[in-house]
């Protein structure tokens, strides 16, 4: 599975993405979320507030509850932004 | 319908009329221009450096398009979006729509612009005094997009 990380989320994390072999432990999205807050703190500091995290599996945004597998593309960052003020 | 991501700046009349000559059918184009806005005193921005999620960037555009086509009788769309580092005066998107007549036009580019702002993943990073530091997303953003959401 690759795991990519955008904006102020990948600033917390420390690198933009990784590889990973999809835990048991994980499901979905939220189960996840919850086995990368156990690698260290700045993953526990990046994804603190799930407010404040949006998700997209295979480049379509998602909720906590979507199913992830090995081979999917999962990705975290903030709100968007973009367009103008 | 066309989606663009780039780098370089566009040239506004080029693409209105390249969407004019895209059927017989355009009785009428809309358009929207956002540009970095400058100010002054606390309120003042400086460069910005605008990050994206290549691939899904354009898929989403696309998502995005496609739905105004499905509520709306577009003869032609183009949503240019760019990236990278922009500074105050310069052209961050511009969405354009033509159709037989204005109404469709008018509210479609308006849709587009309000569903871009909270779906296409874009993040601005504003230069400061103190460095970089990331804008954050509005609730008037979302008040925007949510308008058009379907009642069931």
């Amino acid at each position: 599975m690759k795991i990519l990380y955008f904006a102020s989320i990948r600033e917390k994390i420390g690198h933009a993405e990784e590889e990973i072999s999809l835990p048991p432990s994980v499901a979905k999205v939220g189960d996840l979320i919850v086995w990368l807050q156990k690698r260290g703190d700045n993953y526990i500091h990046a994804l603190a507030d799930l407010r404040a995290v949006r998700i997209a599996v295979n480049q379509e945004h998602v909720k906590l509850d979507y199913p992830v597998a090995d081979g999917d593309e999962v990705a975290f960052f903030p709100p968007v932004t973009g367009g103008s003020r | 319908m066309t989606v663009r991501v780039q780098r370089e700046d566009f040239d506004i009349g080029v693409e209105i009329a390249a969407i004019g000559k895209a059927g017989n059918d355009v009785g009428g184009i809309a358009s929207f221009v956002g540009i970095v806005r400058g100010g002054t005193g606390a309120d003042a921005i400086g460069a910005m450096t605008l990050e994206h999620y290549p691939g899904m960037t354009e898929k989403e555009l696309s998502r995005i398009e496609a739905e105004a086509l499905e509520r709306w009788p577009i003869s032609a769309s183009l949503i240019v979006h760019r990236y990278g580092r922009l500074e105050p005066g310069d052209n961050i998107v511009l969405v354009v729509t033509a159709s037989r007549h204005r109404q469709a036009a008018f509210e479609a580019c308006e849709f587009l612009v309000d569903w871009l702002k909270t779906k296409a993943p874009f993040w601005k990073n504003e230069e400061t005094a103190d460095g970089g530091k990331w804008v954050d997303a509005r609730e008037a953003d979302d008040a925007a997009a949510a308008r058009w959401s379907k009642k069931d």
